[in-house]
């Protein structure tokens, strides 16, 4: 049996749109895209505004239908599936998405948040909510005392570890992360991609990890797809790409990330 | 834009179609047979089946609506013969109260409720807008509680109750204006004015206290934006960064929400016309709702209809022409 | 040497519920002519407001202390009308998100040329000349045809390079940029930053830039000033602030950045 938990082939979205006067718009958003996501794998997606990688991320999610092409998860075709099908998929597939604030409903304690998941798919959770509660709480490193707070008592990188733990509710194989730390500080951040990178270790699921920073790409992916216009123009394991791009798109990205002097960081980095 | 402006205007013949037959099931079909109420108290069965075939009344409804509706654009003719009476279009029939045109009817009115809806226009305008303006500028302070709480308690204030108020107050008891009369503005345009302005406050006392609640939030929610920083930050004179940057994007989407209120009121004010014994539409409407008068209540609804229908393809063009970014693609 | 801007233990006050809370504490800094100065913080820092109050654009209710100097004038205390006459032609400012920091209503020419007029006595034809003019230094293409595009006809770059055009049209000797690149991609971030630095050597313009992003700075600034919670952290060079970081803190947002050179742990890469 092979390894790959999701696969995709030759995806391709159109969106038409309707101009001011009647005009009619066709703009393809995603254009023939392929990767396969292999099992406790991060397949990391960068590109820039308008490449089409959240596009990609939502057709994988299958919050929308792609136009024409193939999805596959553990071999079954779920491309337009629907009803009981689809509901068994998003059991297995969870997004985590960039502003927590927005996507955690304001006014639900995070227990309610958390146990949301569960009770859509009607699932009761193992040892009763106020234990599985805080059991989700601590593998996330928040405060499971503070179950019954709400979202806006967190900070930007505590709720964001609510949004992390939501999707861990109901043991997901993939987890996919739609700029999930792009908002947050950087202190914060570099905390989060451990999280995120700890939570893997531990439970083994893979991950689709969206994102336009190729630095933060560098510290959780494994494999890289780099996005443009649609397409991807170069994909294979970091080292390679990040080390050796070969196409030119991908070296333009890669010459524009602005750099601290490593000069610099050495001196630092031996004192220290 | 050619493109666009023919898919609006097939949308609204469309909608006015519908309206039209609607309007026509519901007055002609549901309401009491007006062959009985023309005749009267002293009706004969031979009389009845007489005005019947002169209305048309005894054909298919399916023929009746056709009739109406070629009367509208063609004209039409009633009864045969040495009776035969020529309507000409637009045709809306005759009163049955009055046996006039109710189109002639209708144009004669049509002048008062334009007036009382133009002017009441202006003053809830000029009144809204710049306390609203005002009150945004203030915000916090007690000038801008006040206002708002007036502003509040104003738009709650039912129209009738405030023009007897009114009627009481500067007729009766201060006796600065004159009792209303209906005076044409050539005749003594003083007059004319001091006849209408009662109309004018109590329509405008409404649409002044909503207009200016919603002019301070659009203009504290636009005072807010980037942009107005950027403004700020460029050392433009507060009068231009208020005029030019804070109003125009303030006061766009009220633009939208004018033509609506307008475009209603052309059809007629019925409860402060009827108040006010001002001979406008809306009065019209009412003498005929309490009457029955089928023609001319299916003119009115008509003529509303069509205002309103209108108004609102006129507002979604003007929007087109105000917002750069709905214009310019 | 006579510094361009001086801020001297700067605090910043805001009346709250609780009481009056300073959103910045003692803070200096200078700015030399021709320099750039970088401010550094996370979110919460009072980094924006720092830039903010230099250009008198603090909202209402905050109470300042401390002094500002733009060459050598004091500028706390001044009143609008005074302040009006500094922004824009001593000190201008540019922003983090460009296009709704344009007006959608108007052309990005007219924007400029209300700049230039503002300060300046002329008449339309000669603001739209120099409007004109501004744009092409930035580098858009076109600028007679581009000048009476209304900003969401631009790209984001190109946005944040009207908001340059703007910026510098009065030859202003202080730019202040709060977070200019940061929300843009990374190979515009590189273009406006490029741009920044040659429109810097061109025409002496002092220069705050204000960002959470440590390498961005890193490739821009002479000083660095880092920030947090209000209080100034480290202040120096940024070669001494990033060599020889002399606070933990700086140390620990320098440790925290992600680096593209770095790898995963050998044990998490799969073959």
């Amino acid at each position: 049996m092979s390894d790959v938990l999701l696969s995709a082939r030759d995806l391709t979205k159109r969106f038409t749109s309707r101009g001011p006067y009647g005009r009619r718009n066709e703009f393809t958003a995603v254009d023939g895209v392929s990767f396969d996501v292999r099992l406790g794998e991060t397949l990391a997606v960068v590109g820039e505004s308008g490449c089409g990688k959240s596009t990609t991320a939502r057709i994988v999610a299958r919050l929308m239908e792609p136009t024409s092409g193939l999805l596959e998860f553990e071999g079954e075709d779920i491309t337009h599936a629907s009803g009981a099908r689809l509901a068994a998929y998003r059991s297995n597939v969870q997004v985590v998405f960039q502003d927590p604030f927005s996507s955690l409903n304001p006014r639900h304690t995070v227990e309610r948040i958390l146990m949301a998941p569960l009770d859509y798919q009607g699932i009761a959770p193992k040892g009763g909510r106020r234990a599985y509660t805080r059991e989700l709480m601590e593998r996330v490193g928040l405060n499971p005392d503070h179950a019954h707070r709400y979202p806006k008592q967190f900070s930007g990188g505590q709720a964001q570890r609510i949004g992390i733990a939501r999707a861990l509710a109901v043991d997901p194989r993939l987890v996919i992360c739609d700029e999930a730390v792009s908002a947050l500080d950087v202190s914060v951040q570099a905390q989060v991609i451990d999280l995120l990178r700890r939570l893997q270790r531990e439970s083994g699921f893979s991950y689709v990890f969206i994102a336009h920073d190729l630095a933060v790409v560098r510290q959780i992916a494994q494999r890289v797809a780099v996005m443009c216009k649609g397409r991807i123009v170069e994909q294979g394991p970091c080292a390679e790409v990040f080390d050796d791009p070969r196409d030119p798109y991908t070296r333009t990205l890669l010459a524009a990330i602005p750099r601290i002097n490593p000069e610099w960081d050495r001196r630092r980095r031996a004192a220290g | 834009m050619a493109r666009y402006l023919a898919g609006r205007i097939a949308g609204l013949v469309v909608i006015l179609f519908l309206i039209c037959l609607f309007t026509y099931l519901i007055f002609f079909k549901l309401s009491p047979d007006p062959a009985l109420m023309i005749c009267g108290k002293t009706c004969t069965p031979d009389r009845v089946a007489q005005i019947r075939s002169v209305l048309g009344l005894d054909q298919p409804l399916t023929e009746q609506f056709w009739n109406f509706l070629s009367g509208l654009f063609a004209g039409r003719d009633y009864g045969s013969g040495a009776n035969l009476v020529h309507c000409s279009a637009p045709c809306f029939g005759y009163s049955f109260q009055t046996s006039q045109s109710v189109w002639e009817m209708i144009l004669d009115r049509l002048p008062v409720s334009v007036t009382v809806a133009v002017g009441a226009a202006v003053l809830w305008l000029i009144v809204g807008i710049a306390a609203g303006l005002l009150s945004a500028v203030k915000e916090g302070t007690w000038w801008d509680r006040t206002a708002m709480g007036l502003a509040l308690g104003g738009s709650s204030i039912p129209n009738y109750v405030l023009a007897l108020a009114l009627q009481y107050v500067l007729v009766v008891r201060l006796q600065v204006l004159p009792f209303p009369a209906a005076v044409p503005f050539s005749d003594d345009p003083v007059a004319w004015f001091q006849s209408y302005l009662m109309p004018w406050i109590v329509l405008a006392t409404g649409y002044a206290c909503l207009y200016a609640r919603l002019t301070r939030a659009n203009v504290i929610d636009t005072l807010a934006e980037n942009f107005m920083r950027t403004a700020r930050s460029k050392g433009l004179r507060p009068a231009l960064l208020l005029r030019r940057h804070a109003l125009r994007p303030a006061l766009t989407p009220i633009t939208t929400i004018f033509g609506m209120d307008f475009a209603a009121l052309l059809g007629g004010a019925l409860i402060t016309e009827t108040v006010f014994g001002l001979n406008g539409v809306g009065k019209m409407a009412a003498d005929s709702i309490a009457k029955n008068d089928q023609p001319v209540i299916m003119a009115v609804t008509l003529l509303a209809a069509f205002f309103v229908v209108v108004g609102n393809v006129v507002v979604d063009l003007v929007y087109t022409g105000l917002d750069p970014r709905v214009r310019v693609r | 040497m006579s510094e361009l801007l001086a801020v001297e233990d700067l605090t910043i006050t805001f009346p709250t519920g609780r009481g009056p809370v300073d959103v910045v504490k003692d803070v200096s800094f200078t700015v030399g002519r021709n320099e750039t100065v970088g401010i550094v913080g996370e979110s919460g820092s009072g980094k924006s407001m720092t830039s903010l109050a230099v250009m008198g654009l603090l909202p209402r209710g905050a109470v300042t202390r401390g002094s500002i100097r733009l060459d050598g004038v004091e500028l706390l205390g001044r009143g609008e009308g005074e302040m009006r006459r500094v922004r824009g032609e001593q000190a201008s400012m540019i922003f983090q998100d460009p296009l709704s920091s344009l007006n959608p209503y108007y052309t990005v020419g007219l924007q400029i040329e209300e700049m230039y007029r503002a300060h300046r006595r002329c008449g339309r034809q000669e603001a739209r000349k120099v409007a004109v003019e501004a744009l092409a230094q930035v580098g858009i293409p076109e600028p007679e045809r581009r000048a009476g595009h209304y900003p969401h006809q631009f790209s984001g770059g190109q946005r944040q390079r009207v908001m340059i055009a703007m910026a510098l049209v009065c030859s202003p000797k202080l730019l202040i940029a709060d977070e200019p690149t940061t929300a843009l991609d990374v190979t515009v971030q590189a273009q406006i930053l490029r741009l920044l630095a040659d429109l810097q050597r061109e025409t002496g313009t002092g220069m705050v830039f204000v960002t959470h992003d440590l390498a961005v700075i890193s490739s821009i600034a002479t000083r660095v000033l880092v920030m947090r919670r209000g209080e100034q952290v480290e202040y120096g060079t940024a070669e001494q602030v990033f060599a020889e970081p002399r606070h933990a803190y700086t140390r620990m947002l320098l440790e925290s950045i992600p680096r593209i050179d770095d790898e995963l742990p050998a044990d998490e890469v799969t073959s």
